[in-house]
Order: C-alpha cells, then structure tokens, then sequence
C-alpha cells in the first residue's frame, strides 16, 4: 500500500506539481496572453471545443441507436459487431488517423465519392470531427448499453397496456431511464475527444487559425522553444480535464440516485 | 381509449416491439455507422499494406529503422505492463481491503492519466526534465539525459498506461468483499498464500483483460512520446512514431504494413476481451445452475 502511494506521488504527483510550479512562475498577465488572449490560441480552442463537441453528439446519436440495435435485436454477425465496439480502445490513435485520411481524402474508397459533390472531408473541419467520433464512439455505446439491459420489461408492458403507442413508451419511459447513461457516455467521449492528438494530426491539414486543434499548438510552442506559451495552454488543458473529471464522477452520482 | 380486455391484449403485445420497417432500418443505420467508422478503415490498413506484394510487406518490416522501433516498444511495454500491473494489483487490493485516509483522492488521482490529454503528459515531462527543466542542474551535474532517450519513452508510458489494471480490479476486488481471504487467514494460511491461492483466482479474467488492455495502450502510445523522445529515426522512434513518419515520407505501403502490426494486436486485443468476457458468462451460469440443482 505504501508503495502503491509512492508510485502515485512519484509518477503523478511530482509531474502535476511541476506544471503546477511552472504556471506559477508566470504573472498573470503573461499566462492571460500565453493560455488564452491569443488570437491563435482562442481559435485553437474553438475548434477543440466545438469539434469534440459535434464527435460526441454524433456518438449520441448513433451509439444509442448502435446499443439499441446490440441490446433489443438479433442479426447475423452481431457478436463480431458487438465486439468491433472497443476497437477505438485497442486500436493506436496512430492508425486510425492514416487510415482515416486515406479512406476520406480526395480519392479515397469514401472521399471520392462526396468529392463528386465537392465536399471535402480530409484536411478540413469534417475529417477532424470524424476522427473524433471514431475514438468516442466505445464510450457512448457501452454506457448506454447496461442502462438499456437493465429496463425492466414491466415498465414498458405498463404503457402498453395504458394504450401508449410505441413511439410514446420510448419518448416517454424509456428514454428519460437512460438519459443519465446517455449523457455520462457523450461527456465521456467529449472528455476524449478534447485530448486527442494522434489521429487529429494526420487528417486535419493542421493550418494555423483554421484546423489546428489545441494540443497541436502546445506541440508547435515546444518546437519553438517557448515553454512559458506551451506550459500556459496546458495548464489551460489540464483544468478543463479535471473539470470533465468531476463532472463525469457528479454525473455517475447522479444517475445511481435517479436509479433509487 | 378504452380497449375490450381482448384488444388491449393485442396492442400491447404489438407496441411491445418495433415494427420490421423500423427495426431493420435501425440496424442498417448502426451497420453502416459501424463500417463507415470502423470496419472500412480497418479494411483499408490490411489492404494498403498488402498493395504491393508481400515481398514488399515483409521487407518494410524488415527494415533497419522498423525493427528498431519494433525493438522500443516491445522494450517499452515489457518493462511498462509488468510494473503497472503489479501496481495495479497491489493498490487495487489495498483500496478494495482497507478502509484508509485519502482513499477516494487514490481513486480519482489514478483516473487522470485517462483524462489528461497525451500531449500535456508529454509537456509535463519535459518541463521535468528537458534542458530547463526543475531537474536540469541534477542531470547536468551527474552527466544524465533523459529527454530524447528511451528512459523518457517508458516514463510517459508508465504514467499513460497507469489505471488500466488497477480500473478492471477495483469493481472485482469491491464486490468480492473480504469474507473469503479472511477464512483462509483464520485457517493458517500465510498472506502470500491466501493471495495465491483466493485472490488471484478470483480477479483472474478481470486481471487479464486489464493487462492485455495496459499492453495495448503501451504499444500504441504516441501523443506523450512525439513530445519527448525527439523523433530520432532508429533510436527513439516507437512503431506508432515510425508510421508517422512512413507516412510523412509518402511510403504508404510501409506505413500500412507498419500499422497493420499494431492493427492485428488490436484485433488480438478484443478476441481476448471477447473471450473472457464469455468464461466470465460461463462461470456465472455454472454457479446458476449448481444453486439450482
């Protein structure tokens, strides 16, 4: 137990700190600048934010539908399918990345096709919230999944019985039981999403105020040698995680009470 | 609406379930999320790798700069999973068994590996450790380098792969409660061999499902090592590093070839995941059936 701990303070503890440290070292004005009053940085976050945003929302939509399909249905290959799930927790960002750009640039399997209409998916905003929905999509579908397993069968023989259609039992007794589920999963894939790199990189196009997400740009301040600006937009990054931390946990109180 | 008892009977039997229309609609909307996002582009990495023979696939893996960053990461994660393994048994026990301050901080700590981005672990280490960072003048002064070299490479890993163990035992340990070491204690067995011979048994698939997860993670770490290992081709470029920079060079058979490597442990990943999760069914309904019988 004691060694546990000191692995903790060591590995976890120590490293925090020293960003900590470093933070604290900048006058306020110097991080204000560095972290966010910069016209590059703000649009880094815009993107980071509003892209693992439309990723999440995505995985909202067709995870439920994916845990719906896997919980209520049977059809040829679904274990396969069942298990193809987790593949965004196995597979390396690194992978996933190249084999996104390849399938959704210009000429592409997929890309060639939306590129007849002239939509471009790789190298713009679209192929960085595709990428995004790709690692978020484990999370929605298994959140959601145990919510669904566990509805009692009564509740909606109940509102049947009532004379509610099935469109109404849906919209009115299921969907409110796995709502909490629902939005533990989206904030789950968000919190992903923010962090992400790997696969971002290669599809993005990465142009500096247009498709440069926020991890990119602590890259790019390493490179430059600037470490006051690196050390500011991670300091920015990590409280944003913690915050997402403690949602999530908040969240996951919530919906064990809404289950009592 | 007021239903004859007959007719109430059949509407609820019939809202009780989608009609075809819909549910054949739902489950090609999930078939074709599934290929579009997961099925195509793990298609698509065998295919690439393949396009121009074996000859071809077998010589971009035998390359000097491939193997040696074959050699890293299977360095890398030979030393990263067997330490947070044991990290993840041992602090997994002491939070499942004992009842100790700070607990809950323990259990939310651990989890931040999962919610920090990889790039800020990466930053956070060269701060640590690069040429101005907090330790700079007790590396200058015993002539140690840690940035750029493979040391750095296993200490991002070790922070990044940290929780995965220690998340798949704790629910395992919790629910498992005391009540059975605690029988074998009272029969005179030691602390080792009640861990032997009660604990392990019991987190068994949890444990193996954790450690292959961990292994996957640290095979497949690339945000926090691009950060600090510096990218020096054949000496601190990891398999993930090395497809990037394939990549970049437009040799994309290679870079496939690479990819489908770490593809196939992936793919080896979820066939044990499937597995245990199938042994763990299994014992459940074995356990069913002999309180029934």
């Amino acid at each position: 137990m004691g060694l546990s701990l000191l692995y903790v303070t060591l590995l976890l503890l120590v490293p925090l700190g020293g960003l900590i440290l470093a933070a604290s070292k900048m006058s306020i004005s110097e991080f204000w600048e560095k972290g966010i009053a910069d016209i590059r940085v703000l649009a880094a976050y815009r993107l980071s934010f509003g892209a693992s945003f439309a990723g999440a929302s995505i995985n909202a939509v067709f995870g439920f539908i994916v845990a719906w399909v896997l919980v209520r249905y049977t059809f040829p290959g679904k274990r396969y399918i069942d298990a193809l799930v987790d593949l965004p927790f196995a597979l390396p960002t690194a992978v996933s990345g190249i084999a996104l750009t390849t399938l959704y640039a210009k000429n592409g399997w997929v890309g060639k096709w939306f590129d007849l209409f002239g939509i471009q998916i790789a190298y713009s905003w679209a192929g960085i919230v595709l990428a995004l929905t790709l690692i978020g999509l484990p999370f929605v579908v298994r959140t959601v999944q145990p919510a669904l397993e566990e509805l009692e069968a009564e509740m909606e023989e109940a509102a049947a019985s009532l004379g509610a259609s099935r469109w109404q039992t849906f919209r009115r007794v299921i969907f409110p039981t796995v709502l909490p589920a629902l939005l533990t999963g989206f904030t789950l894939a968000f919190a992903r999403a923010l962090g992400e790199y790997g696969s971002i990189i290669f599809i993005a196009g990465n142009m500096p105020g247009k498709t440069e997400i926020a991890p990119l740009l602590v890259v790019i301040r390493l490179e430059q040698y600037d470490y006051a600006g690196a050390t500011a937009i991670s300091v920015v990054l990590l409280l944003v995680a913690f915050l997402m931390l403690f949602t999530i946990n908040g969240m996951q109180w919530w919906s064990r009470r809404h289950e009592n | 609406m007021i239903l004859s008892n007959q007719d109430q009977v059949k509407h609820a039997t019939k809202v009780l379930e989608e009609t075809p229309v819909v549910r054949w609609l739902l489950i090609g909307i999930a078939l074709i999320f599934m290929t579009m996002f997961l099925i195509l582009p793990l298609v698509l990495v065998f295919t690439y790798a393949f396009r121009d023979g074996v000859a071809v696939y077998i010589a971009a893996i035998m390359d000097f700069d491939s193997l040696s960053a074959i050699r890293l990461t299977l360095l890398t994660a030979s030393i990263a999973v067997p330490v947070n393994t044991l990290f993840g048994v041992s602090a997994a026990w002491a939070i499942a068994k004992f009842d100790f301050k700070g607990k809950n901080l323990l259990i939310t700590l651990v989890d931040l590996p999962f919610a920090i981005s990889p790039i800020v672990a990466g930053t956070i280490f060269i701060l640590l450790f690069g040429a101005r960072g907090w330790f700079a003048p007790i590396l200058v002064a015993w002539d140690l380098q840690i940035i750029f070299t493979p040391i750095a490479i296993v200490l991002v890993t070790l922070f990044g792969t940290m929780p995965f163990v220690l998340r798949e035992l704790i629910p395992l340990m919790q629910a498992q409660g005391t009540q059975e070491e605690q029988a074998a204690l009272t029969l005179g067995a030691n602390g080792f061999q009640t861990f032997f011979r009660i604990t392990l048994p019991n987190i068994k698939w949890g444990l193996i499902y954790g450690i292959i997860l961990c292994n996957a993670r640290a095979m497949g770490e690339f945000g926090s090592i691009y950060v600090i290992s510096g990218r020096i081709r054949g000496e601190t470029n990891t398999v993930p590093l090395h497809i990037e920079v394939l990549y970049n060079d437009y040799m994309l058979s290679a870079a496939f070839a690479m990819a489908s490597l770490l593809a196939m442990l992936a793919l080896v990943t979820l066939a044990v995941k499937s597995i245990v999760e199938w042994k763990v069914a299994y014992n459940i309904r074995n356990a069913l059936d002999e309180i029934k019988s």
